[in-house]
């Protein structure tokens, strides 16, 4: 598989992972990731038929805790890491 | 007592015999960090409770208390992890300031065992780099040669052990971030295996891969310091209930009639002559314990790289959608006259506090998910992954555990990485199947290279099948009593 990537492809990237990037940064970006991508396309070559993907590599049991109330982390807590927030409410600028 | 090469073992007894006390041998580290942290730049964060919860350690020895098996062991943490009341921002910008209202499973087993927490240990932003040049502290310097990285992405970790400004160090191991700064700074460390050690309080980079570890001074204290962090945790799903053996106390170096694996098509590459002779004395020496050398074949270790940049990126693109400057962490600056979109909130927040590492593999991650492409990818990269595990699975027939090299080169200079990044992924060929496997490995120090005046630390790599960490100490207790990693351990890096 060929990868055309391109000044528009890596624009169209950072808009899906929601990052703001320069054009210089796109500039660095491109060749890198064509020769990455080119590099890892290796892959392609290999015979990977009816082989089911491995998501995580140890095959533990799923095991669930006892459902009971637990406090252990107050909202103030978990707030004191906000840029912003106000009340138990994490603030944010207007958007709409 | 030398604190600076007494076992962890001997500190702590003599700390609850009353022969010292906790808080003389928190100040003697504090000392050393004030002292020599200013060549390294390994610390992040210095407690400035330390002193007092030592004193306080203290005071329940004199109560007569029980503590735990590590009172009073000083202990660095990878900025990576969680600490309590301490900042913890994987030492990127996006994190800068953030102080976690609670404790990485890693931190409170420690603190529960006895364990003062002097700070928080340099690594590259998110752990996402093998030299510590990505941090947002600035690059670290490696104690051997200053001129040169420690490695990362735990090069903090393994740069404060080495120069003995912390009794003991947790890293990281996500592609190899604890095996190859431990090489690099002639320092012990285990990745264990994936399901051992809690993630929870860790901050994610590559959920299915990332394993935290000892880096430490010898095999004896990373068995005792393992020991002490693996094992279930609620607050972890992916946690085994595997049985966590006493490791330090079953330390058994006999390796006679062991069979030690080679993977062909690692050793037929070693590009390096230094890495290339240690890792054939390594070879010879084990040998003449009365171990068995056997040539195993891993074709598909061949792909590690490309399969583990795919599938890293691919969880750290979805992992990282957390940092959206809402909750916590770098948020754009903006007023009422901002105006500005969801988008652009979004995106000018994660594009100002990522850095340009961070964001190439986020881009990777994405296109490497996205509609189109996932199959080719990430799907493909993770068929792949099971060939190899079933690869690895396969040699662990013929062999105990396996043997190799670390890292394709000694420790390089700082700012000499290439400015390609495929040429750096390609030097973590040698670590990262281990990780994609979820097989328990190590880097053990074992020689040096010389180089102008330098003098660099090589370690071997061992891993070993799935929960076989004791084997795993066990060999690596022989190899430490050899004569070449004696030799080695006579050294003083130039910072200590």
């Amino acid at each position: 598989m060929a990868h055309e990537i391109n000044e528009d492809l890596i624009r169209q990237i950072a808009q899906l992972a929601k990052l703001t990037i320069s054009d210089e940064e796109i500039a660095n970006y491109m060749p890198h990731m064509k020769k990455v991508l080119n590099h890892f396309s290796e892959l392609e070559t290999l015979n990977t038929d009816n082989i089911e993907p491995l998501i995580t590599p140890v095959d533990l049991k799923s095991y669930l805790r006892e459902d009971r109330v637990e406090k252990n982390i107050s909202t103030e807590e978990l707030l004191a890491g906000a840029p912003s927030s106000i009340g138990q409410l994490f603030q944010v600028p207007p958007v709409i | 007592m030398d604190l600076l090469q007494a076992d962890l073992s001997a500190v702590t007894e003599a700390i609850q015999n009353k022969k010292i006390s906790a808080v003389e041998t928190t100040q003697f580290f504090l000392d050393r960090v004030q002292k020599l942290d200013q060549h390294l730049n390994a610390f992040t964060y210095v407690s400035n409770t330390a002193v007092k919860e030592a004193e306080l350690l203290d005071q329940k020895i004199a109560h007569g208390e029980n503590v735990g098996p590590l009172a009073g062991v000083v202990f660095g943490i990878k900025d990576l992890l969680c600490t309590k009341g301490m900042p913890s921002t994987a030492a990127s910008k996006m994190l800068s300031g953030f102080v976690p209202p609670y404790d990485a499973t890693v931190v409170s087993r420690l603190k529960k065992a006895g364990a003062i927490i002097l700070g928080k240990l340099n690594q590259d932003e998110f752990a996402m780099g093998s030299s510590n040049e990505t941090s947002v502290y600035g690059a670290c310097h490696n104690p051997w040669d200053k001129s040169r990285v420690p490695g990362g992405s735990s090069g903090g970790s393994a740069a404060a052990q080495a120069a003995r400004l912390t009794m003991a160090t947790i890293g990281t191991d996500t592609g190899g971030s604890i095996r190859q700064p431990a090489s690099f700074c002639g320092v012990v460390g285990v990745k264990p295996t994936y399901g051992r050690v809690s993630r929870y309080g860790i901050i994610a980079y590559a959920s299915s891969l990332d394993q935290a570890g000892p880096i430490v001074s010898s095999v004896k204290d990373a068995a005792l310091t393992l020991e002490t962090i693996c094992g279930q945790d609620s607050y972890d799903g992916t946690t085994s209930d595997h049985l966590v053996e006493k490791f330090s106390q079953n330390l058994n170096g006999n390796i006679k009639g062991k069979k030690i694996g080679v993977i062909k098509e690692f050793v037929q590459h070693i590009p390096d002559a230094h890495i290339a002779q240690s890792f054939q004395l390594a070879l010879d020496t084990v040998k003449q314990l009365g171990a068995e050398i056997v040539e195993v074949s891993i074709p598909l270790t061949q792909y590690a790289v490309p399969m583990y940049y795919l599938i890293s990126a691919s969880e750290a693109s979805s992992n990282f959608a957390r940092y959206d400057g809402v909750k916590y962490g770098y948020r754009t600056p903006h007023d009422k006259t901002s105006n500005l979109s969801l988008d652009d909130f979004y995106s000018l927040s994660r594009g100002e506090g990522f850095g340009a590492e961070v964001k190439r593999r986020i881009m990777l991650g994405t296109y490497a998910l996205s509609a189109g492409y996932s199959d080719a990818f990430y799907l493909k990269a993770c068929k792949v992954r099971r060939l190899l595990r079933q690869q690895f699975l396969d040699a662990f027939e013929k062999c105990d555990l396996i043997m190799g090299p670390v890292t394709t080169a000694p420790a390089f200079k700082l700012g000499e990485k290439s400015v390609d990044p495929l040429k750096n992924y390609l030097n973590d060929i040698f670590t990262t199947s281990t990780n994609l496997c979820g097989l328990p490995g190590m880097s053990v120090p074992f020689s040096t290279a010389r180089e102008g005046n330098s003098i660099l630390p090589i370690g071997v790599q061992l891993t070993a099948p799935h929960f076989q960490e004791q084997s795993l100490l066990n060999f690596a207790y022989a190899i430490e009593n050899t004569t070449p990693a004696a030799d080695f351990r006579k050294l003083k890096p130039h910072v200590y």
